[in-house]
């Protein structure tokens, strides 16, 4: 029995560490390799003995494919290739190949240079992994090996995110990642068409909830930033340097340029200056706007936001900074928040979730006073704005895309179990699909059904259609030929064919069926009774009365004599070839019923 | 061959001509060889297949006569007999389709042979193209009942063809022909009739998504020929709707709306439930399921069609507007509930708080329903598309819908608000402008106002304006809004200087809708104090001006306001009502007696003295025909001035009087011209007085072509006595040539031409002639079989004695004239900051105008550049870039580009608007024009341009190219 098996390693009724393996028809995909932010031990990376406990990987796997370049879908992919040993293919999109190697580098130099980790992946580790990578295009289907192809679908979320459909023969499997089907400032909405995979896993992070609208959101977010800086005060953004940091300076920049404003928008260097970069070049990859007006200005090329510098801090007057990292833990973000904290002028808006501990989840809770090291205490006087930008698709975007794709199964990953049983439910109740939520480590098997193509000859069919009135869709219809297998491939032709392919003579079966009709008058009379009976009933066959005294239905003979013992009772001779045999099964059992009693 | 050839050849031309004495008794043209002849030849001249097709490649190039069409079809037929290439027949075939659709030939006599040659054809494109022809045949005969069914008939045995081509054919046939009529089929006997929506429902599961298009198609065609679809169809329609093909599901949603339209009150049950609702509501629901469908082009298609279902019940209206929200399983308020009801319970912006927008209640899981069949959100989805031609599509939706329904006008409205801050400006300005669109039907909150009110700092003038129009007609409902709003636009106005006008305008509305909430804001907004005397404010202060025009257009129909006014202010509102008499309305001011005595007489007729004056005045210039030289000339220069004068201060006025005074200061010219001295003293005397006159005839020209062209509402009567005043002109020119050049040469060819034009003034303007008695050119008519046979010397003086004879004519005036305008906004010029680019390349200069009363400024509308070496560069602006924000009202926002030699120094360029002007275009079509082969080239297409902008100066600097 074919089927498709998939055995989350990360991201099962969790978020983090997306890494889930599927066997589809004998070959094994890895999907996505991440690492998990909320651990520093072994857990951060998945278990990858669950594949081998020995030899290597490159035996077990065909191919690995990443998502997109978030950490948490890419991050232990120098550790599995290099230090794990893996030496096959690993596709991604352009964007993706671009950027991930910068994420892991920075990744690593806080991993070892800052914590001091032993035994982490070295920046040459990187660079060979990077050398495995295989670019893949937007709808672009690439050919891993004869059987298995995968094939790339916008997907939002962030610059060139994708999902991806891998497909052995006639089977398939969608994988989602992470994507938003509300497009953003910089990002369109992903996209499916209607493929109808066999499984179609999906990211469940917001499973249970439906978003407002984003525009009350940006105008919030605007209004704030606008009214600050017109009372001339200073607005902190902590961002992380790639994503929604994007968006929200394309949201200030079109709205500087719309308003004609003047004051300063500060970035702050480093990482983000590569990463703009990189959102200049793949503009094929951003949303209709900005595809559309690159030509006159490359909307990434920001006219009113420029690179930070420490001294600009403490310029008097209005200014607006962006600065790493999000969640005011450390680094240059923090260190402006306590410049400008003691004045109530300013305002600090995070835009997106802060973990518990750091400074950033203390003012959003509402704590005034801040303990510094050193025993200090920090007054904020400032004001605390909090606003959500997260690109995930909500409930409502993921039963969008469910709808979308028409899968068999839906399988869903990144998500709260206690969410995901929530989603589980509505998918099969309003879809009528069954819906699977996997732990780590638990393997989900679904049987398939894979359909088996048969090649036909063109003159089969084409004598087929000839015969019939209107090809049908919702009638099946009955055709006969010859099924031919010949090296692991199927064939139906014309007996004919069949015969002279194979070199073998054509036998000539035949069916003599006799049936016992009481009927007391003369063989004549009875085979006109018979005639006029099939007559009546067979009115699309062609029925005729040779003048032997034999009826015949289309190339059926029927032959009637009287029974050797007993006159009053004729027997009907039927005779039909094999091809007929139809139709002859049809006339014998419509005989036996008897004839209908004729009017004497 | 030959001898048969030559047989063809005659034949056609004897049944050419036969044809032509039956009908008409036009003439004969023989002069050209037959079409159908030369074709013939070439086809056998043709040796291969790509051949023949070149030839009739070349033949379909040029249009063929109606009464040689025949012909043409007939060659064309024998040689498609005999023709095996496929390719070739196709494009006979479609030959013939072209050929049956020339006007006057009526085709059924080839309808036989086409349906013949398509019972042999083979080929299934051939066929399809057949098929096409027949169309084109069919459609050309409405009439024949007998013929539609034929071809239907032979569309119905072709559907069973195994190629697309040919079904789509066939259904797009059946479409455009098919009739449910029963009436039709008497006349048509042995033809049964055929069910033709049943056939064409059938090809709905076609295996084909190309024929299942075609077959929709074909359904939707039936229903603009006003056949009725069958409410059956509706429940196929809906099960294509999850087509795999786009353009199917984009036709079965177009489907969907017409069969709604069509039976919007019929029952239908809702699947998996016993409940039934009405069919316009179910398909609502349907399509608006489709606003979040795969395909952007279905998603436009949906939101536009949504717009127009008007019979849709209220609270399927309203669920497009919601989108339960909820966050981990919670119940959550959307944004735009949090903020009304921060505004009713008073207390306003907040949301400084984390966790402000935390959810609420729990949700029963049971209950949330994920995806909606029904319309849930479908707007929200809609206006949050990616796509902006979606959202342009759901935002003119909403606009209609909201038209008609108050309810919904006041819930979509935090919505349209919303998409004030959308990323393309297209979106913003379509959103504003539906917002002015329901204004009447809503009432914005303050909150709202806040969101409405910060876009007037866009930096397009476009959205400001439109924003400023919407003002105009939005309702407030507090005081404090209004306050908000003088707020911005006074932000706005130093902001952006160039909107002062548009800002007066709205604020002059803004105040006369809202008299009661304006009253408690005036102390404030006039900073008076019950005690001290504050400062007299700067009266040339715009934003003054602003408050000013608020204020007193809110105490029009509020009697209490004046009191609160301090002196100076009743000083200010005398002079703006003088100076800004548009803005600011007549007041009764009780307490002031002399002002109220001085301005309200004088303001309810006050068209009238105005428009009696101009009357007046005309009067008395045309009236004194035989005074003195001197005093014509006096009356005349007084009545210029007063009529300019007028002019500038009445607007209304403006064109009339403008028109008035250009038409006497032609005859002022004119009279001068001839006063001159010249005329008494031997010719070779005075050569340089001469120049006088010979200008003031070129001014006259001028003018008289800014008369014709550069006012709108010019009439028929008008253009008579500007044409007779240009010919005065001309004679006057003439005359002059002819004093102050030697010689009789030259004055020959002049006077011939002077003598055509006016041959060409009495033909065109024949009907016009009896009202010019005792004119110049009456009197010139009637001498006119002796001028031309008389000597040019003789003509000049001829004309000499009538132009000194002849008598001033009354110019009527039009009911409505405006005389066209311009403004140059941008570049606003005296920029002291050169535009330097590489000499060789161009540089793009932004030009931003406004044209008033500019008829067809597409293609009447030039720029000019002139440079400082006197080179002038003409530029013709793109259609697109005229807009039309009114009637009457243009604006022209283009792209003029710069290129020049490397300068020393930055020097300016002057930028201005021409008005182009073709005198073809004015004068009436006699019937003689059309057949003329002897149109005066000379008068009738003159062309030139008129300048009607004051020049900007452009200071640019091209620099030498670095090498």
């Amino acid at each position: 029995m074919p089927e498709i098996r998939v055995t989350p390693l990360g991201a099962g009724q969790d978020v983090g560490r997306s890494c889930i393996l599927v066997s589809i028809a004998g070959k094994n995909v890895m999907l996505d390799c991440g690492m998990h932010m909320g651990f520093n031990d072994d857990r951060r990376f998945p278990d990858f003995s669950y594949i081998t406990q020995n030899g290597r990987l490159t035996d077990f796997l065909d191919c690995v494919i990443i998502s997109h370049f978030h950490l948490d879908h890419c991050g232990a992919l120098p550790y599995f290739s290099e230090m794990v040993g893996y030496d096959g293919p690993i596709y991604m999109t352009p964007p993706t190949q671009a950027i991930c190697p910068i994420l892991l580098e920075d990744y690593r130099k806080i991993a070892v240079d800052k914590k001091g980790e032993a035994n982490f992946f070295t920046s040459q580790m990187i660079k060979d992994c990077m050398k495995k990578v295989v670019a893949v295009h937007l709808h672009q289907t690439v050919q891993v090996d004869d059987e298995l192809e995968i094939k790339a679908y916008y997907a939002g979320h962030v610059l060139g995110a994708a999902m991806f459909q891998i497909k052995v023969g006639s089977e398939s499997v969608v994988y989602t990642g992470d994507y938003n089907m509300t497009p953003d400032r910089h990002l369109g909405a992903a996209w499916i068409d209607r493929c109808r995979p066999n499984l179609l896993i999906t990211e469940s992070t917001y499973a249970t909830t439906i978003r407002d609208s984003k525009r009350c959101r940006e105008r919030d977010f605007l209004k704030k930033v606008h009214e600050t800086v017109e009372r001339g005060g200073k607005v902190l953004i902590p961002v992380f340097a790639l994503g929604r940091a994007q968006e929200l300076c394309i949201l200030l920049e079109t709205f500087w340029e719309r308003m004609n404003l003047k004051a300063p928008i500060y970035f702050s260097t480093g990482l983000t200056e590569k990463a703009n970069h990189y959102y200049k070049l793949f503009i094929t990859w951003t949303n209709q706007k900005i595809r559309k007006t690159f030509v006159q200005r490359n909307m990434f090329e920001f006219k009113h936001i420029k690179a930070f510098d420490r001294a600009f801090a403490d310029n008097p007057g209005p200014m607006v900074v962006f600065a790493t990292p999000g969640m005011l833990h450390a680094g240059q973000s923090l260190q402006i928040f306590r410049k400008w904290a003691g004045n109530e002028k300013n305002m600090v808006i995070m835009p997106g979730y802060c973990v518990q501990g750091t400074v950033g989840h203390k003012i959003l809770s509402g704590q005034r006073k801040l303990e510094m090291e050193g025993r200090q205490v920090l007054e904020v006087k400032m004001q605390v704005e909090y606003m959500s930008f997260s690109a995930h698709a909500d409930a409502k975007g993921i039963m969008q895309l469910i709808g979308q794709a028409e899968p068999e199964h839906v399988l869903l990953v990144h998500g709260e179990a206690k969410k995901m049983e929530f989603l589980k439910q509505k998918i099969e109740q309003e879809f009528r699909v069954n819906c699977y939520m996997p732990a780590n480590g638990e393997t989900v098997t679904l049987p398939t059904s894979p359909s088996i193509p048969v090649g036909i000859s063109l003159g089969l069919l084409k004598r087929e259609m000839a015969q019939g009135l209107l090809p049908d869709a919702k009638k099946p219809r009955l055709l006969q030929g010859t099924l031919i297998m010949k090296d692991s491939n199927f064939r139906l032709v014309s007996s004919e064919q069949a015969l002279k392919e194979l070199g073998l003579a054509e036998h000539q079966l035949r069916f003599t069926c006799r049936v016992h009709l009481h009927d007391a008058r003369k063989e004549q009379e009875t085979v006109m009774r018979v005639y006029s009976h099939l007559k009546s009933i067979l009115k699309d066959h062609c029925v005729q009365h040779l003048p032997d005294g034999s009826v015949t239905v289309e190339s059926i003979l029927i032959q009637a004599a009287a029974h050797s013992e007993d006159p009053g009772t004729k027997v009907l001779l039927v005779s039909w070839t094999y091809q007929d045999e139809e139709l002859g099964s049809y006339l014998t059992s419509l005989l036996k019923k008897g004839l209908p009693q004729a009017p004497s | 061959m030959a001898a048969h050839l030559k047989k063809r050849v005659y034949e056609e031309f004897t049944k050419v001509v036969q044809q032509q004495e039956e009908i008409t008794a036009k003439k004969l043209r023989l002069t050209k060889p037959s079409k159908s002849a030369a074709l013939h030849i070439d086809l056998c001249k043709a040796t291969s297949p790509a051949d023949a097709l070149q030839y009739l490649l070349q033949f379909a190039r040029k249009p063929v006569e109606a009464e040689s069409v025949e012909g043409v079809v007939r060659i064309l037929l024998e040689h498609y007999y005999k023709e095996n290439d496929a390719s070739v027949r196709l494009k006979i075939a479609s030959l013939l389709g072209l050929l049956s659709k020339t006007s006057g030939f009526s085709p059924d006599c080839i309808m036989d042979d086409a349906i013949n040659i398509l019972q042999n054809e083979k080929s299934h494109q051939v066929l399809a193209q057949l098929l096409d022809t027949l169309l084109a045949i069919g459609t050309k005969l409405p009439e024949n009942q007998a013929i539609q069914m034929r071809l239907v008939d032979v569309a119905c045995k072709h559907l069973t063809d195994t190629s697309h081509g040919v079904r789509n054919k066939c259904l797009q046939l059946l479409g455009n022909l098919g009739s449910l009529e029963k009436s039709g089929t008497k006349d048509t006997e042995g033809l049964a009739t055929r069910d033709v929506q049943k056939i064409i429902g059938d090809y709905f599961s076609d295996q084909d998504p190309r024929v299942r298009t075609a077959a929709i198609k074909a359904m939707l065609q039936l229903h603009e020929r006003g056949l009725k679809l069958q409410q059956t169809i509706y429940n196929q329609a809906c099960k294509l709707l999850s087509d795999d093909y786009e353009q199917v599901r984009s036709a079965a949603v177009q489907l969907i709306w017409v069969v709604s339209q069509l039976y919007p009150e019929s029952i239908v049950p809702i699947p998996s439930s016993n409940e039934e609702i009405r069919l316009v509501d179910d398909a609502f629901g349907k399509i608006c399921h489709m606003v979040s469908d795969g395909s952007w082009v279905v998603r436009v298609q949906a939101a536009k069609l949504l717009g127009s279902m008007e019979q849709v019940s209220s609270h399927f209206l309203e669920q497009t507007l919601d989108k339960k929200l909820m966050s981990d399983l919670r119940r959550k308020r959307t944004a735009h509930e949090r903020a009304k009801e921060l505004y009713s319970s008073g207390e306003f912006s907040s949301g400084r708080k984390w966790g402000d927008d935390a959810p609420k209640e729990e949700i029963d899981t049971g209950a949330v329903n994920l995806i909606e069949s029904g319309a849930c959100g479908a707007f929200v989805h809609g206006l949050e598309d990616e796509m902006y031609e979606v959202r342009i599509a759901a935002v003119e939706a909403l606009c209609m819908l909201a038209q008609s329904s108050p309810s919904f006008a006041e819930k979509c409205l935090d919505f349209l608000v919303d998409m004030f801050n959308d990323e393309i400006e297209e979106v913003r300005l379509q959103s504003i402008h539906t917002m002015r669109k329901i204004s009447n039907n809503i009432t914005l909150r303050e909150d709202q106002l806040d969101t409405v009110l910060a876009v007037l700092e866009d930096s397009s003038r476009d959205i400001r304006e439109a924003l400023h129009e919407l003002l105009c007609c939005t309702n407030v409902s507090t005081k404090e809004g209004i306050h908000l709003a003088l707020v911005e636009l006074l932000k706005n106005l130093t902001k952006y200087p160039t909107d002062r006008d548009s800002i007066w305008k709205c604020l002059k509305f803004l105040g006369s809708r809202h008299p009661t909430l304006v009253l408690p804001l005036v102390p404030e907004l006039l900073s008076t104090h019950p005690f001290f005397d504050t400062a007299e404010p700067d009266m040339d202060d715009p934003a003054y001006i602003a408050v000013l025009v608020l204020i007193f257009n809110a105490a029009k129909t509020c009697p209490t306001m004046p009191a609160l006014f301090s002196d100076h202010t009743f000083r200010h509102y005398a002079y703006l009502r003088d100076s800004l008499s548009h803005l600011v309305p007549a007041l009764r001011l009780p307490g002031r007696k002399l002002v109220s005595s001085a301005v309200s007489p004088n303001i309810m007729p006050h068209e009238d003295p105005s428009q009696q004056f101009l009357q007046q005045s005309l009067e008395r210039v045309y009236s004194l025909q035989h005074l003195d030289p001197q005093g014509t000339q006096e009356l005349l220069e007084f009545t210029i001035r007063d009529l300019q004068r007028l002019g500038e201060l009445q607007s209304e006025l403006a064109g009339v009087a403008d028109f008035s005074a250009t038409y006497l200061q032609c005859q002022l010219l004119l009279i001068k011209a001839l006063q001159e001295k010249l005329w008494n003293v031997a010719a070779p005397l005075y050569l340089k007085q001469s120049d006088l006159a010979s200008a003031a005839a070129k001014q006259i020209m001028e003018e008289t072509y800014k008369m014709e062209f550069m006012y709108s509402g010019v009439e028929n009567k008008q253009v008579v006595i500007i044409h007779h005043m240009r010919l005065q002109a001309k004679a006057l020119q003439l005359i002059v040539t002819a004093r102050t050049t030697r010689g009789v040469d030259p004055l020959f060819g002049m006077c011939e031409k002077f003598l055509q034009e006016v041959d060409f003034f009495q033909r065109c303007f024949i009907a016009d002639l009896p009202h010019l008695q005792d004119s110049f050119v009456d009197k010139l008519l009637d001498l006119m079989p002796r001028l031309m046979t008389s000597k040019p010397a003789e003509v000049v003086k001829i004309l000499q004695t009538m132009l000194r004879q002849s008598t001033f004519l009354h110019l009527p005036l039009p009911e409505q004239i405006h005389k066209a305008s311009a403004t140059i906004i941008e570049p606003a010029g005296e920029s002291d900051n050169p535009l330097r680019f590489t000499s060789g390349l161009v540089v793009a200069l932004d030009v931003d105008a406004t044209l008033e009363h500019v008829q067809d400024p597409q293609s009447t509308v030039k720029i000019q550049v002139l440079y400082p070496d006197g080179q002038a560069q003409m530029i013709h602006p793109k259609p697109a870039d005229f807009r039309n924000p009114g009637p009457g009202r243009h604006r022209l926002i283009t792209q003029v580009y710069l290129s020049h030699t490397a300068w020393t120094e930055p020097c300016q360029v002057e930028v201005r608007l021409l008005l182009a002007y073709n005198s073809n275009a004015r004068i009436p079509k006699s019937p003689w024009i059309e057949g003329g082969e002897v149109s005066p080239q000379v008068e009738t297409s003159i062309e030139g341009t008129i300048p009607f902008s004051k020049p900007v100066k452009v200071y640019i600097m091209p620099k030498p190219a670095r090498r």
